[in-house]
């Protein structure tokens, strides 16, 4: 029975020790050494955030700078496919307008060829018609240059003006 | 935790059992003629089986004596107001007396191990069995006479002890942490830091939930004095040796702390769930006083436990020593240290798990007290 029978004594030293080491540990230990285990615990936390922070604007970073390189190739080949069609519209206009220039030449010159077969027709014309009667009035000169031939034609001209 | 309590109370019996049966077989039996069966309590196989049989104490004065196993144990299990150091030398405590008359101060010593009396201020004392009684005119004790012994016994020292060091280690682990501010700890303080984690990570915070902080400093505290008196009480010789956590004095005062700790911060959900509880109005008469029993039984229980837990230790290695004195041959020897080893190994883990469960169940009650429902 002495056993399970707490004893004054011990139970005053017991109290008295317990809550005076409470308040000692209390303001000597469990305060700095809890303290300073969570603010550890926080800079750790926080320097792992920080990290975690800093691969997420590298990896920012790094897909920014592909996608500007994209971007500048896109560009560069937008640029390139413009110069190109550029040229080739260029190209064609140069070569429809050289084609519309050449055509117009054309006809000019058509019409001046023309123009000359024209004259020079007409030319043609006046000598034929001067030189037939020049020839005209030597062959008649030569033929009427006896009496009755003159008659004859006279009279062979009346004959067709009597028909009529 | 409950299991594991179970557990290991019943391998401290299954081991007394066996060390009992193997003692009794490689013994010659007619030492034992007394002895009608093998397997009976320990203190009777004891008591009967002793025979001329000499003690540690008083071994070489009275000669031959009556070797009583259950007398030397209670002894060291007790209290005491001295503290034995080694062969016949003691270390004399301070004997503190609340009398009708006054304070009354002096050194056991004068006592001389209880074979004198000490004529005090007031009156003349005896210590009889490590009691101090009061002796009459007559010369006999005087039982009527009211004396409130607040000594400094063998607990209270141990306890000192114990609680010197606790302020030694953890104040020079907070220094550490002042020293070094934000580094890794170091030596004592990564030793220490686990435990300390442990307690809050494990203990307080999922019982209590987010209002652990303001009772970390009382988690804290129990878990280390409760711990190191246990680990106090493992070491055989001087600076240890006394059975503090396994005295009900101490235990009572933790459990009180406990009670006080959990019912100063119960809120009106821990009181509505006692005093009107979410059942049928009828049964408030059955429920009400079963509740209100509930509040003294939980630390109850605590004190019971650590209390029953340790003592039983210290008894088991005592018996197991006390076996090389019943038999008187050192053929016994190796066997009782073979399991006292083993016994002190397993007393090495109560050590730290019962002052587990003691915080783990006062972190339990508080969060049972504090916890709000929604």
């Amino acid at each position: 029975m002495e056993l399970v029978t707490p004893s004054i004594g011990l139970v005053f030293w017991t109290a008295l020790a317990f809550i005076c080491l409470l308040i000692l540990l209390r303001k000597f230990a469990w305060k700095p050494i809890l303290g300073a285990i969570h603010e550890r615990e926080q800079s750790i936390d926080e320097a792992l955030n920080k990290a975690e922070l800093a691969k997420q604007e590298m990896a920012r970073l790094t897909s920014q700078n592909q996608d500007l390189m994209q971007q500048a190739r896109a560009e560069r080949d937008e640029i390139l496919k413009e110069a190109k069609t550029l040229k080739d519209s260029i190209l064609n206009e140069a070569k429809k307008q050289a084609q519309v220039e050449g055509a117009k030449l054309i006809e000019k010159a058509k019409i001046e060829i023309e123009n000359q077969k024209k004259a020079a027709l007409a030319e043609v014309k006046d000598q034929v018609s001067t030189l037939s009667l020049e020839i005209a009035e030597r062959v008649l000169r030569t033929q009427l240059d006896d009496k009755t031939k003159q008659e004859a034609l006279v009279a062979n001209l009346l004959k067709d003006v009597e028909l009529n | 935790m409950d299991c594991n309590q179970v557990f290991v109370s019943k391998v401290k019996k299954v081991i007394v059992v066996f060390t009992l049966l193997i003692a009794f077989l490689s013994i010659k039996i007619d030492t034992f003629a007394q002895v009608d069966s093998a397997v009976v309590p320990v203190d009777s196989v004891v008591a009967e089986s002793a025979e001329a049989v000499s003690g540690q104490h008083g071994a070489v004065e009275h000669g031959k004596e009556k070797f009583e196993p259950t007398k030397v144990i209670m002894e060291h299990i007790a209290d005491s107001h001295m503290w034995h150091l080694w062969g016949h030398t003691s270390l004399p405590l301070p004997v503190i007396l609340y009398t009708n008359g006054g304070l009354e101060i002096f050194s056991s010593a004068h006592f001389h191990h209880g074979e004198h009396d000490y004529a005090g201020k007031y009156n003349t004392y005896r210590l009889v069995e490590d009691h101090v009684k009061v002796v009459g005119a007559n010369g006999q004790i005087d039982e009527t006479a009211s004396v409130l012994d607040f000594s400094i016994t063998k607990n209270v020292a141990a306890m000192f002890v114990a609680i010197l060091v606790i302020l030694i280690v953890f104040i020079s682990v907070a220094g550490a942490y002042k020293k070094r501010v934000g580094k890794a700890p170091k030596g004592l303080q990564s030793f220490m830091e686990p435990i300390i984690v442990f307690v809050r990570d494990d203990i307080a915070k999922p019982n209590i939930g987010h209002k652990y902080a303001k009772f970390m400093p009382y988690l804290l505290t129990t878990f280390f004095f409760i711990l190191f008196n246990n680990l106090f009480g493992l070491i055989p010789i001087f600076p240890g040796g006394a059975n503090v956590t396994g005295n009900i004095a101490l235990t009572f005062v933790m459990a009180l702390g406990t009670l006080i700790i959990v019912n100063i911060n119960g809120n009106k959900y821990y009181w509505k769930h006692i005093f009107k509880p979410d059942v049928p109005f009828w049964l408030y008469p059955i429920m009400i006083p079963v509740e209100l029993i509930g509040i003294i039984s939980k630390p109850f229980a605590l004190m019971v436990r650590l209390f029953a837990n340790i003592t039983a230790g210290h008894i088991i290695v005592l018996s197991l020593i006390s076996l090389i004195f019943i038999f008187e041959t050192l053929a016994i020897a190796p066997v009782s240290v073979a399991f006292v080893l083993f016994m002190d190994v397993l007393e090495l883990l109560v050590a730290f798990l019962q002052a587990f469960i003691f915080t783990l169940l006062t972190a339990l009650f508080i969060g049972m007290a504090v916890e709000e429902h929604h």
